[in-house]
C-alpha cells in the first residue's frame, strides 16, 4: 500500500450532484501530484476529501496505513494552503503559524523555534508581528504555506493558492513552492485549473473532468500521449487543433488532406488533433492556412488563422521567422506527431 | 479657502443638532446647583448656582423611600449591577447562540432562528405578568437575580451577530478546524476576538437598555434595598411630608445628573474599541 490511498472514492451532494466518481489513486510519500482540470470537475472535492472537510459518501482514503473515512480533519495531520489563504486576520504571523502547535499542547520553546525555522525557511521572519492586512499578497501566500510546515504534516494540500497572485508572482511563488516540497520532501498535493502551473510543478498528474480521472501520469507523459480528447485539448497551451475528419482502412480523410498508413484498425467519424508546435512549413504541406494574426511572443510567433473550410487553426514557429498577416502558410506535421480520437467517446484510437 | 454655501448649512444643521443634546444636560447641570425655591419661583437656570456641592451631598447621602433605608448611591449601584448583568449574559447568549444557529447545521437551524426574531414582536412589557409569575414561583423577587434574568435573552443581539458570523469566510473555519481548532475554541480564539467591536456596540446597547428598565424592577422589588435609579427618580423625591413640604427640584435635577454617569462611563470605555474597530479593518 501506498503513502495515500483512495479506493472508489465517490462525492454526493445532498442536492444528488455527483462530484467525483468511483475514484481510485496512489500517490507515493514524497510525492507532488497535482489535480488539474477546468473549473466544477470535482478536483477542490476530492482535496476536501482528502483533508476531511467533505464527508465520503463512499469508498475508502487511506494515509500512512489508516483509514481516514471517519477521522476528524484535526486528527488527520494534514495541512491545507486555501485559495484565499484564510490567515487568522486577528492574529499576527507568528501566532498564525503558532496556533496549530498551540493546540496540540506544545510547550513554547519549541513552538518558537519551530515558528523562527518555518519564518526563516520562508523568509518572513521580518513580519512576525504584522497582521495579516499588513502584508503583501506574496507575503501571505508565504504565510499560509509557513502555518503549513510548521506543524510538519504527513500532508500538504494546496487548492489553488496561486489563483490570487497577479502572474509574475504567481510564476516566482510557483517555482518557491516546488523548492520547498523538494527542500522538505512532504507528500502534497496541488490542485489547479491552470494546466502551465500543472505541468511544471507536478511529479505526476491527474486530469480531472466531470469527476473522473481522465488520465493519470508524468506531465510529459500527458502532453506527449494523451488519452483522450479532453486531456488532449487541457494541457498545452496554446491549445491543441482538432479537424474533423473520418477514418477507413487506415486512412484518414481529414478536411483537403488525406494521411496514409494510420496505425489504428478503427473505422468511423474520428477526430484530428495536432499541436501547434508539431508543425512546420514545407513546399506543398498537408495543410495551408491563411494567416489573420501573429501573436510574437519574442522566442516563439504564434499564427492563428483559417485553413480552407473556414475552421481557426494555431501554428508556433520560431520567433526568429517573418510571418505576414494575410499570407498563406503549407504546413506539415512533424514525425507523425498527431492524434486521432473516436469522434463520439473522445478516446484515443492511434 | 472658499467655504460652500453647502457647507455653512450643513454646519449649522449639525450644531443645532448638538445644542439639542446638549441644552437640556446644560440646564439640568445648572439647575442642580441652585436651591429648589429659586428654581420653583425663577423657573430653570442656565448659570451655576452656590448650591452644587449641598444638593449632591444630600442626594447621594440622604436615605430616602417610605421606610427611609435607601440612599441614592445604593440606587446607582444596583442599576449598575443590573444593567451589567444584563448587558454581560445578553451579550453572552447571544453570542453563543448565534454561533450554534449559522455553524451547527441542524435542520431546525432557520425556524428556530425565525422564532428567536419573532420574539422581538413580544417585549417584556407584554409579557410582565407571566414573567413575573415565574419568577415569584421561582422565588427570586427582591434579587439580582430576578432583576436580570427574565431580561437575558436578546432576539436583536442574536440577529446582529448571525449576520456579522455569516460573513466569516468558510475557510476560516476549516483551516482553524485543520489546526486542531474544536467547537469551543474556534468560538473562543476567532468568533470572539473578530467580532469584539460589535461585542463593544452591543454591550453598550444593552448596557443602557438595562439601566434604563423601569417597569420591571418596580413589580419585581418591593424591598427598598433593590431599587433603582429609574424607579428612584419617580420615587424618591415626590413624595410630601404631611403635604407640607415643597418639591425638591433641585436634587431631582442632581439626582439626574448623577444617573447619567454610569452609562456615559461605560460608552467613554468602549469607545476606545469602538474607534479601534473602525480603524483597523481586519478582514
Amino acid at each position: 500500500m501506498s503513502f495515500l490511498d483512495l479506493k472508489n472514492v465517490t462525492k454526493i451532494y445532498p442536492n444528488g450532484t455527483k462530484a467525483v466518481h468511483e475514484t481510485s489513486l496512489s500517490i507515493d510519500e514524497g510525492e507532488f501530484m497535482v489535480f488539474v482540470g477546468p473549473s466544477g470537475c470535482g478536483k477542490s472535492t476530492l482535496l476536501r476529501m482528502v483533508a476531511g472537510l467533505e464527508d465520503i459518501t463512499e469508498g475508502d482514503i487511506n494515509l500512512d496505513g489508516k483509514l481516514m473515512n471517519e477521522v476528524d480533519p484535526s486528527e488527520r495531520d494534514v495541512a491545507m494552503v486555501f485559495q484565499n489563504y484564510a490567515l487568522y486576520p486577528h492574529m499576527n504571523v507568528y501566532n498564525n503559524l503558532a496556533y496549530g502547535l498551540k493546540n496540540r499542547g506544545i510547550d513554547k520553546e519549541t513552538i518558537e523555534q519551530k515558528v523562527n525555522d518555518a519564518a526563516k525557511l520562508l523568509q518572513i521572519s521580518d513580519y512576525l508581528q504584522r497582521k495579516p492586512s499588513m502584508l503583501s499578497g506574496g507575503q501571505r501566500q508565504r504565510v499560509a504555506m509557513g502555518r503549513a510546515i510548521v506543524r510538519n504534516p504527513k500532508i500538504f494540500l494546496f487548492d489553488e493558492p496561486l489563483s490570487n497572485l497577479d502572474a509574475k508572482l504567481r510564476i516566482q511563488m510557483r517555482l518557491e513552492i516546488k523548492k520547498l516540497q523538494q527542500k522538505v520532501g512532504v507528500t502534497s498535493i496541488f490542485v489547479t485549473h491552470d494546466q502551465v502551473e500543472a505541468m511544471t510543478l507536478a511529479d505526476r498528474l491527474a486530469v480531472i473532468n466531470n469527476g473522473i480521472i481522465e488520465q493519470l501520469g508524468t506531465p510529459i507523459e500527458i502532453y506527449d500521449n494523451p488519452k483522450s480528447l479532453f486531456v488532449a485539448g487541457f494541457i498545452g497551451s496554446p491549445q491543441m487543433n482538432f479537424l474533423d475528419g473520418n477514418l477507413k482502412n487506415k486512412t484518414l480523410s481529414a478536411e483537403g488532406f488525406e494521411i496514409k498508413d494510420i496505425n489504428s484498425d478503427f473505422e468511423g467519424e474520428v477526430t484530428l488533433g495536432i499541436r501547434p508546435e508539431h508543425l512546420s512549413q514545407s513546399e506543398n504541406g498537408l495543410i495551408s492556412l491563411r494567416v489573420e494574426l501573429v501573436e510574437q511572443l519574442g522566442s516563439d510567433n504564434l499564427v492563428y488563422g483559417q485553413l480552407k473550410n473556414k475552421k481557426d487553426f494555431c501554428y508556433r514557429c520560431p520567433g526568429n521567422q517573418t510571418i505576414e498577416k494575410g499570407s498563406n502558410l503549407s504546413l506539415n506535421i512533424d514525425n507523425n506527431k498527431y492524434y486521432i480520437f473516436d469522434k463520439s467517446t473522445g478516446k484515443r484510437v492511434n | 479657502m472658499k467655504i460652500k454655501p453647502l457647507q455653512i448649512i450643513a454646519h449649522i444643521i449639525l450644531i443645532l443638532g448638538v445644542l439639542l443634546m446638549v441644552v437640556p444636560i446644560w440646564i439640568s447641570f445648572a439647575s442642580s446647583s441652585h436651591d429648589s425655591v429659586t428654581i420653583l419661583t425663577e423657573g430653570m437656570k442656565f448659570h451655576i448656582g452656590d448650591q452644587l456641592a449641598r444638593n449632591y451631598n444630600e442626594v447621594l447621602n440622604e436615605k430616602g423611600g417610605w421606610s427611609e433605608e435607601v440612599t441614592a448611591a445604593k440606587m446607582f449601584i444596583n442599576s449598575f449591577i443590573m444593567a451589567l448583568g444584563i448587558a454581560t449574559l445578553k451579550v453572552a447568549i447571544s453570542a453563543m447562540s448565534a454561533y450554534a444557529l449559522v455553524y451547527y447545521r441542524f435542520k431546525l437551524a432557520v425556524p428556530i432562528f425565525w422564532l428567536i426574531f419573532i420574539t422581538l414582536l413580544v417585549p417584556l412589557e407584554v409579557r410582565i405578568f407571566p414573567s413575573y409569575k415565574i419568577v415569584s414561583d421561582l422565588g427570586l423577587t427582591n434579587s439580582y437575580t430576578g432583576l436580570i434574568l427574565p431580561l437575558v435573552a436578546s432576539a436583536t443581539a442574536t440577529f446582529f451577530f448571525r449576520q456579522f458570523y455569516k460573513t466569516i469566510p468558510d475557510e476560516l473555519l476549516e483551516s482553524a478546524k485543520l489546526d486542531g481548532a474544536n467547537g469551543w475554541s474556534f468560538f473562543i480564539d476567532f468568533l470572539v476576538p473578530l467580532s469584539k467591536t460589535m461585542i463593544a456596540a452591543m454591550f453598550i446597547f444593552m448596557f443602557v437598555y438595562g439601566y434604563s428598565q423601569y417597569l420591571w424592577p418596580l413589580i419585581m422589588t418591593t424591598a427598598e434595598e433593590y431599587w433603582t435609579v429609574v424607579m428612584g427618580m419617580k420615587i424618591i423625591y415626590t413624595e410630601s411630608y404631611e403635604g407640607v413640604a415643597l418639591p425638591r427640584t433641585a436634587e431631582r435635577f442632581a439626582y439626574i445628573i448623577l444617573s447619567m454617569i454610569p452609562p456615559v462611563l461605560v460608552v467613554v470605555f468602549l469607545q476606545k474599541w469602538f474607534i479601534k474597530g473602525l480603524i483597523q479593518t481586519e478582514k
